[in-house]
């Protein structure tokens, strides 16, 4: 069976710009979590979110390319543009009639959205930018990575709430196995801090007011963030053969539907996901060292991520770590897989588990070791990473250390 | 009153298609100055927004004689019809 490896990853969060940026602050606990400043905040109730305060889009493209790339777009390019020169790969003619582009996003380009819509509805405008459609669809990430890399093999947008780019890693890394393509650039992007994305999130009464304490019987709710991670995927021999640097292996992908509720979450749900990624993969349980949670910190979610990870992993739970780095990322929705595999690849290539940051109080419900407020040194040679998202829908990755 | 809107015209073309106002000639096509599509969208939304006034471009038919685009001089014509007929 053809084997998918990592080779090159890129991203823009609210803990920095780059792959090094984010990984250091993982290590460090970090938390990206603070007031907002990218909008204004008159009338918000919960004004504090992940904003990756270091990203402006006028530093990275010109007044043209901005004309027609919302900020997410912007965000999705950067990472792309990190990831694939990370990697090396050349895309040849020949390969990028191979290479995959599947990107998650839930919400597409919010702000620009916003910004028009405010202009007709409250400013009485009679008409909006003429690229008002392509900035705000869903798929202009998608589609902007293929055009500035001369991608021409399948290409589409996945929007599955918080497992999006969970669901999209999970897909291309299927097509790369099953030989549908030989690479694929593939993550996810998300930008949705607008006034209306947050008066949104304020009417379901599940965010903080103060920070993201997944696990902790103090937790308060989620934090909103935006950012983007973009991985290279490859097919292994190909890898090899160019000399790539391998970041990790990814060897199993599971999805379920709860078919329970609209943001409920469901233990069954979550436990039949890890279950299919593990069995995708070929791997026992007793295999995983370390889980990338969910973890959004809102007590349905982490009390029932944990209980399903003991039921699927059952005595070898108590030797996991689990950690939830949305403590330092935020919840970047249509991102958070990506972000957070970006972490679990890296406590594989390092052996260093980024940790749960802003724990205070243990939980009898969720007593698993939660890697608390500081990075743990560990032999990771498996990981699994979780995404369970509104609506019900799951996704689960399944990734190796790669041993030459 | 219509220099000025012919000015005004050449200006929002010029920055469109990143020229200097000077090189944009009434014979210019949107063509010779590397205009596309969605250039010449962008240009009736800033005519639209400068002057206040609705401007019958459909990007399907951008030959229909309601709102000649073949050249710069034919755009600003266009305008000052539009904006005489605005009162």
């Amino acid at each position: 069976m053809r084997r998918v490896v990592v080779t090159g990853a890129g991203v823009v969060s609210a803990l920095g710009i780059g792959y090094d940026a984010h990984v250091a602050a993982l290590r460090e606990a970090r938390s990206g979590i603070g007031p907002i400043e990218l909008i204004e905040t008159d009338g918000l109730n919960i004004p504090i979110a992940a904003e990756a305060k270091g990203y402006v889009g006028t530093e990275h493209f010109n007044r043209n390319e901005l004309t027609l790339r919302d900020r997410v777009t912007q965000m999705a390019l950067t990472a792309t543009g990190e990831a694939v020169a990370a990697s090396g790969i050349e895309i040849s003619d020949e390969l990028a009639m191979r290479t995959a582009t599947v990107i998650g996003t839930s919400m597409g380009g919010q702000h620009t959205q916003d910004d028009n819509y405010r202009l007709i509805y409250r400013d009485g405008k009679q008409r909006v930018h003429p690229f008002t459609v392509p900035k705000l669809m869903a798929n202009a990430p998608a589609s902007w990575i293929s055009m500035e890399h001369g991608l021409k093999g399948p290409a589409w947008s996945v929007s599955t709430a918080c497992a999006s780019s969970n669901h999209a890693i999970g897909q291309a890394f299927h097509m790369i196995r099953s030989g549908m393509a030989d690479a694929a650039l593939t993550g996810g992007a998300e930008s949705g801090l607008t006034y209306g994305v947050l008066k949104a999130w304020e009417g379901l009464r599940v965010m903080s007011k103060d920070t993201c304490r997944p696990f902790s019987k103090t937790r308060t709710g989620m934090v909103q963030g935006e950012g983007a991670a973009i991985l290279v995927l490859e097919e292994l021999e190909a890898a090899k053969a160019r000399g790539a640097v391998i970041l990790g292996e990814v060897v199993g992908f599971g999805m379920t539907a709860d078919a329970n509720d609209i943001v409920q979450p469901s233990l069954d749900g979550a436990a039949r996901a890890m279950g299919a990624a593990l069995t995708d993969a070929r791997v026992d349980p007793s295999e995983v060292a370390y889980i990338n949670a969910h973890g959004t910190a809102t007590a349905a979610n982490d009390k029932t991520e944990c209980a399903a990870i003991r039921q699927v992993f059952g005595d070898h739970a108590d030797r996991l770590l689990v950690s939830s780095t949305k403590s330092m990322h935020g919840h970047c929705i249509g991102a958070a897989g990506a972000l957070e595999m970006v972490a679990t690849l890296s406590a594989l290539k390092s052996g260093i588990v980024p940790p749960t940051a802003n724990f205070e109080e243990a939980d009898p419900d969720c007593d698993l070791d939660v890697v608390p407020n500081e990075a743990r040194e560990a032999d990771v040679a498996c990981a699994v990473s979780n995404s369970f998202a509104f609506g019900g829908l799951n996704a689960v990755l399944v990734a190796r250390r790669f041993d030459e | 009153m219509s220099d000025d809107i012919r000015q005004q015209v050449r200006t929002i073309v010029a920055e469109q298609a990143m020229i200097d106002v000077e090189q944009v000639t009434p014979d210019s096509t949107m063509d010779d100055l590397g205009l596309d599509s969605l250039g010449l969208v962008e240009i009736v939304f800033a005519i639209e927004e400068q002057f206040g006034v609705s401007v019958p471009y459909n990007a399907n038919e951008p030959n229909s004689e309601d709102f000649d685009i073949s050249s710069v001089k034919a755009v600003e014509d266009g305008v000052i019809k539009l904006v005489a007929e605005k009162g």
